[in-house]
């Protein structure tokens, strides 16, 4: 696991996939944070952390397009499923590299804070929750995008087919609010990652929320290895 | 040792593996030989637990590698068919990586440097591996899967891409590893098997037709009865002399080599060896041979004889008969 986690964080950086995405999520975090808190003079950074849901959808797909859609398709894969390693140690080190990247990123919205703690009183619960938030978000996007990316030997189906999962996990609370039957709307909204993740920017920071999202990690983690583990049966 | 018991693997309706058992003893190296898509490396995906067999059993060193695959993996170094390597790497990164992914417990430095020096790979360790030539990314997949000093080595057609000199080496390599290690080795040229191979399985349409020593299947293999001469004399009547013949099936003459010397393919009945005769006969008229061999067996060759077994023999029988008959008349 560890030999996979190393060399998945450096082909990051080989591949400029990581520098383009910690460009992307910097830039991102920080027009948003400009725009939200810079110019009212205001130290509430939950503008920026709300609107970086958003960014999410478009950028993690991009960190996990590659994760094992390129493995497949350069034959690596029979380097790795003929090594002495369980399957699930392989996705969990690929899992982890993607969060290291992504981390370093979420770490820049820190920085945020502390340039704004000069000017004014911060809230620092509120930030290390809305933090903690993010990277829980980020942690279940990172399993989905995996998760397509192990469907797949074409990187840009794997990129779109993620984007596409990930903003129907989104859209499942707008779905739900058209639906007239109450009890499937509500099951609707409590599967819906938005609503699941603004209370996070509100600055609460509900423990049902967080098992929502380390659940949904899980699973789509071990869907992943269900699909590499049928591969080798069909 | 590699114990496979009645291996199957199927692909919809079709059988790519169709109930495959084999042994492979330690220090011994086999041999798979079959044309393509006859099962060779789905056999060898199934051995080494990249692929699972639809049913029977696969052994490496006593671990079943369905039921205990980390043990088993850990037994086997893997070259497939097209090397498994990353191409932004350089080779010593990719080597360090697949020390560290097979749990290598071995002094790193040292034990890379011999089997770079061992596949000759020593000059280019610092260089990507997407800029290598073809024979150097074959060799570095054979690197890939010394990592470890395991003990099982498989591999898939490991000297497809490589100039004469480099798969000499690499026979030479093998032969050498094949001492104390079980190797198995695929191709589809009967050569390669017969100068590698301690024994041979041959593989045609998922199904073993042969396994058997590579000396006793050359031995069954040769083509005496199928010549290749060089005769000095006007073709035509060489021609009509040599269909005289007894177990001379047919004559044709190939091509003028040099001057008055044509090159005749002759074929006789499988088991006759008519190169007496044919000397004596030419000789009575004068005429030389200037050259004379057997023609290799080609592997389809191989294929009818072996899977068509008995019944080419009683065919080729049947035939001398009638020849033999002919000439009796004459």
């Amino acid at each position: 696991m560890i030999a996979i986690l190393k060399r998945e964080t450096r082909a990051y950086f080989d591949s400029l996939i990581g520098y383009i995405f910690l460009t992307a999520f910097f830039a991102a975090s920080g027009i948003l944070f400009s725009v939200t808190s810079l110019q009212y003079g205001s130290t509430d950074m939950s503008g920026m952390y709300s609107g970086l849901f958003y960014i999410l959808l478009v950028l993690i797909p991009i960190l996990t397009m590659r994760t094992l859609s390129e493995e497949k398709r350069q034959k690596t894969d029979q380097l790795l499923l003929t090594a002495p390693l369980s399957l699930s140690s392989l996705v969990i080190g690929k899992f982890l590299s993607a969060m290291i990247i992504y981390s370093v990123g979420v770490c820049m919205t820190l920085v945020y804070a502390v340039v704004v703690s000069f000017f004014g009183a911060v809230s620092w619960l509120t930030v290390v929750g809305n933090v903690v938030g993010l990277l829980l978000l980020g942690a279940a996007f990172i399993s989905v995008g995996i998760f397509v990316s192990s469907l797949t030997e074409n990187q840009v189906i794997a990129a779109i087919g993620g984007f596409a999962a990930m903003l129907a996990l989104f859209l499942i609370g707008s779905i739900a609010s058209i639906i007239p039957v109450k009890w499937i709307a509500n099951i609707l909204t409590n599967l819906s990652f938005s609503t699941r993740y603004s209370p996070f920017t509100y600055g609460v920071f509900d423990f049902s929320n967080v098992l929502f999202f380390i659940s949904a990690m899980g699973i789509f983690l071990f869907l992943t290895v269900r699909v590499l583990e049928r591969r080798r049966w069909s | 040792m590699i114990e496979v018991k009645n291996l199957v693997k199927t692909y919809g309706d079709k059988h790519a593996v169709a109930g495959i058992s084999f042994k492979a003893n330690d220090g011994e190296i086999l041999g798979f030989l079959g044309p393509n898509g006859a099962g060779k490396s789905t056999t060898m995906n199934i051995l080494t637990g990249y692929l699972s067999s639809t049913s029977g059993e696969a052994y490496i060193n006593g671990h079943d590698i369905l039921e205990d695959p980390i043990a088993a993996k850990k037994e086997i170094g893997y070259l497939p068919e097209f090397p498994p390597l990353y191409m932004d790497m350089t080779v010593r990164e990719y080597l360090y990586f697949v020390y560290e992914l097979r749990g290598c417990r071995l002094p790193r430095n040292t034990h890379l440097k011999e089997i770079c020096e061992l596949v000759k790979i020593d000059n280019v360790y610092d260089r990507r591996i997407a800029n290598l030539s073809k024979g150097y990314k074959q060799r570095v997949g054979l690197a890939q899967a010394l990592v470890g000093n395991p003990n099982v080595l498989i591999l898939d057609e490991p000297t497809v891409g490589l100039d004469p000199k480099q798969i000499i080496e690499i026979r030479t390599l093998i032969k050498k590893l094949g001492k104390n290690h079980t190797v198995i080795l695929s191709s589809h040229i009967l050569s390669e098997v017969q100068a590698v191979c301690d024994r041979i399985v041959v593989i045609n349409q998922g199904k073993i037709v042969a396994d058997d020593t590579a000396d006793n299947l050359s031995r069954e293999l040769t083509a005496d009865h199928k010549l290749i001469a060089r005769i000095d004399g006007p073709k035509d009547e060489v021609i009509k002399l040599v269909q005289t013949i007894p177990g001379v099936v047919s004559i044709v003459a190939d091509m003028q080599r040099e001057r008055g010397v044509w090159e005749y393919n002759i074929e006789a009945v499988e088991g006759t060896d008519i190169r007496r005769e044919l000397n004596r006969r030419l000789m009575s008229r004068n005429w030389y041979i200037m050259g004379l061999r057997s023609s290799e067996l080609s592997l389809e060759d191989i294929f009818l004889k072996l899977t068509m077994g008995e019944s080419v023999n009683e065919f080729l029988a049947d035939k001398a008969d009638d020849l033999a008959e002919q000439y009796n008349e004459e």
